[in-house]
């Protein structure tokens, strides 16, 4: 069994967080980064990427918004919309 | 935030009812849960934020419209964001028409497209340079960052990371929602966050 390269396993990353490697090709993967420097900085980065754009906070609906929202609410309620 | 809700799974009829019989309290809970994500998503579909905003509130009016309808098969907030979604599509079909130099149809899936620019790899796949540790910076300054790098994003892999890693949802969700195959949606999401690190990377290694 051919080991991996670092040009096929940074394409293999998702795969791998997500579970979807067969056991073979996780325990390749593993077998990579174990000794791989590189590989294993990458994926470090990987996670840090996925952690940083889970802290993204979407803006709060603003005020006019939601009044706006209540009137199509009020509107629905009395069957006009 | 969604999550949340989703551990409240069980007592969504009882919201579903409260909302059917016209308690402004509950569609307000809703309405403040969901509108700023549903904004996220509409604003990977149509290109302004005014018209995402009217995606938003169309899409609202279609949930009011259509709760009779709503049998509790999937989660209510896959049920709204698929009618998010199917409006956001619409409405970009038909800006789309009328701004002759439409953008709208890059590559989402292209097999060509590498997670890693192939320059940083020597013929036999090793890195040709090594992969230097970021500086430390604080996360609103990266946010920015990832921001704009999903911005660039092709449509669909900017809804894939928007619902996977801002929203937090599973994957079957997400498929659900944009309609899309298992695979399509790992491949969608990978380049989508290898994108991401890529613009992290050119960011943080960035001395000056």
């Amino acid at each position: 069994m051919a080991d991996l390269t670092c040009k096929e396993l940074v394409e293999l990353v998702t795969d791998y967080l997500e579970g979807s490697l067969s056991r073979r090709d996780r325990k390749r993967f593993e077998k990579h980064i174990d000794g791989c420097t590189n590989c294993r900085e990458y994926v470090a980065q990987f996670r840090e990427t996925i952690r940083l754009t889970g802290t993204l906070r979407e803006q709060d609906i603003s005020r006019e918004a939601a009044d706006e929202l209540l009137r199509v609410f009020a509107a629905w309620k009395h069957g006009e919309a | 935030m969604g999550i949340a809700l989703r551990s409240r799974r069980p007592d969504e009829s009882a919201l579903v009812a409260s909302l059917r019989a016209g308690d402004e309290r509950a569609f307000m809970h809703l309405v403040e849960e969901y509108t700023p994500g549903m904004r996220r998503l509409a604003l990977t579909y149509v290109r302004t934020p005014a018209l995402a905003d009217e995606v938003v509130q169309e899409a609202w009016l279609g949930v009011l419209k259509g709760l009779d309808r709503f049998e509790g098969r999937s989660s209510l907030r896959t049920w709204i964001y698929t009618i998010v979604a199917n409006v956001a599509r619409t409405r970009a079909v038909r800006e789309a028409r009328s701004v002759p130099f439409s953008s709208l149809a890059p590559a989402d899936a292209g097999d060509d497209e590498a997670a890693v620019d192939p320059d940083r790899f020597v013929a036999e796949g090793h890195w040709s340079r090594p992969i230097e540790p970021w500086r430390r910076v604080v996360d609103a300054e990266a946010r920015g960052v990832i921001d704009a790098a999903i911005a660039r994003l092709p449509p669909l892999q900017a809804q894939v990371i928007e619902l996977r890693d801002i929203e937090g949802w599973s994957s079957e969700e997400v498929r659900n929602v944009l309609n899309i195959s298992e695979t399509n949606q790992r491949v969608l999401l990978h380049r989508a966050r290898s994108k991401v690190r890529a613009a992290l990377e050119e960011y943080l290694n960035d001395d000056g």
